[in-house]
């Protein structure tokens, strides 16, 4: 009698704990439906404000955010995974080309970059993505703690030339910061491989005429 | 709800059980996130809406809560109250979100949490149990505010650097640089900081209490020997 007492018990306190589960469940599903468009649209501004910051946005008419096309470099862009390159365009004019560049080799791993090259080959603007640097010495490549990342704008590959793509203790064209030499030799490497990679492919880069065809297709996968 | 009991709230949050310097709970996130004052107080906001909300809920549902699972169901509900209020700023104050966001999911990693949801909420009435969510989260909101300044101070010679990033435009003002053309210690900014700061916090906060206990003591002997005479 007392044993299936206590064994009722364990279950009534499996299915209150399974319910709690339940109704957890529930309502995290209901949170974030009601909230997916919401942060959808959101990223979207984001990703065209980030966007606008390397490409100026009085210089392109097209919907950049569905004008893409995918790239896979590791040796030039620093990364295994293929990534989106967005393009601007005015009429059918191509303008510029926004490309995600992975330095490999910071302080305290990868850097991301947003990199903006027009269709000549000049930088229109960089900005760092994501960076696990040191504060206070490595984290001065952030555009809010310095305007380092600024003198990037209107290089290109023969501007300052392959010697000068270099911080000025490898003897570049490049100011390193004071104790930390390491993450601005890695991002203007970085920046300098993206270039390449620009002056390589720039046919294809604005060449493949289907504007919209990957994110489309991972549009309809969600 | 008497005045004096929500009193001893507050005594109890602020001070004598406080989760940072008392109870040590919630290290992780304390010390992950004190580099500067205003990441300290931006933690110290989102851990002390969570707590009075998980808080709130436990209290709430105490009588159906059975003994025997009451962990897991407080780690559903913890982890349910985070997820909730992470998507829902992100859907409606995506700014904010972009400064406390990476604190958000922190709070998941604070023991402090369920430390109050198994020693009060889930003994006491709703007000007391939210009052009681107020008042710890104050005190661990303040133990990283000034945790925040004194490692702000040592490592960059300036308090409530980035308010701006927060508060907005107006906030930008609001940094004071304490030691002009300061190279900085970086010791204070990277983790080894953060112990030393907090052991320093817990070194003061004792000894407080021990002049404070004391003192009375000697009031106490004084008194004593004043009615023996008498």
């Amino acid at each position: 009698m007392e044993k299936a007492e206590s064994k009722n018990q364990v279950f009534i306190s499996g299915w209150v704990l399974a319910l709690t589960a339940l109704v957890g469940t529930g309502l995290m599903a209901g949170v974030n439906w009601h909230s997916q468009p919401y942060i959808a649209e959101n990223e979207r501004q984001m990703l065209i404000r980030s966007l606008n910051t390397v490409i100026p946005p009085q210089s392109y008419d097209n919907d950049i955010l569905h004008d893409t096309t995918t790239v896979n470099d590791p040796g030039l862009l620093g990364s295994k995974q293929a990534s989106l390159v967005y393009r601007a365009r005015k009429g059918s004019e191509p303008i510029a080309a926004a490309l995600t560049v992975i330095a490999p080799n910071g302080y305290s791993g990868p850097i991301t970059l947003l990199v903006g090259i027009d269709y000549n080959g000049e930088i229109t603007g960089v900005r760092v993505v994501n960076h696990h640097e040191t504060p206070g010495l490595g984290d001065g490549i952030e555009k809010r703690r310095s305007n380092w990342i600024d003198a990037f704008t209107g290089k290109s590959a023969s501007n300052p030339g392959e010697a000068g793509w270099k911080v000025k203790r490898d003897g570049g064209n490049f100011d390193q910061f004071t104790g930390a030499t390491i993450t601005p030799r890695a991002v203007v490497g970085a920046v300098h491989k993206a270039l390449i990679f620009f002056s390589q492919n720039r046919a294809a880069l604005f060449g493949d005429d289907q504007p919209g065809a990957v994110v489309e297709k991972s549009m309809s996968v969600n | 709800m008497s005045l004096s009991s929500s009193l001893n709230i507050l005594k109890q949050g602020l001070w004598t059980n406080n989760q940072a310097l008392v109870a040590l709970l919630g290290l992780c996130p304390l010390l992950a996130v004190s580099s500067t004052a205003i990441n300290g107080l931006g933690l110290g906001v989102a851990t002390m809406l969570t707590l009075m909300l998980t808080n709130l809920i436990i209290s709430a549902i105490r009588r159906w809560i059975r003994t025997e699972i009451r962990i897991p169901m407080f780690v559903i509900i913890i982890a349910c109250v985070v997820t909730a209020i992470e998507l829902l700023m992100s859907a409606h104050f995506h700014e904010l979100y972009l400064i406390l966001g990476i604190f958000v999911p922190l709070i998941v990693t604070n023991c402090a949490i369920i430390g109050r949801a198994e020693a009060y909420a889930s003994k006491n009435s709703v007000i007391h149990s939210t009052l009681d969510g107020l008042f710890m989260g104050l005190g661990f909101t303040l133990v990283l505010v000034i945790l925040g300044i004194i490692r702000e101070l040592v490592g960059y010679g300036s308090i409530f650097r980035g308010a701006d990033l927060m508060l907005g435009e107006w906030a930008g003002r609001l940094t004071i640089t304490v030691f002009p053309h300061y190279d900085g210690l970086l010791f204070a900014i990277l983790p080894p900081g953060a112990f030393m700061g907090l052991a320093v916090l817990i070194a003061l906060k004792n000894k407080i209490d021990r002049v404070k206990a004391a003192r009375t003591q000697e009031i106490n002997s004084v008194q004593v020997g004043l009615e023996a005479r008498s």
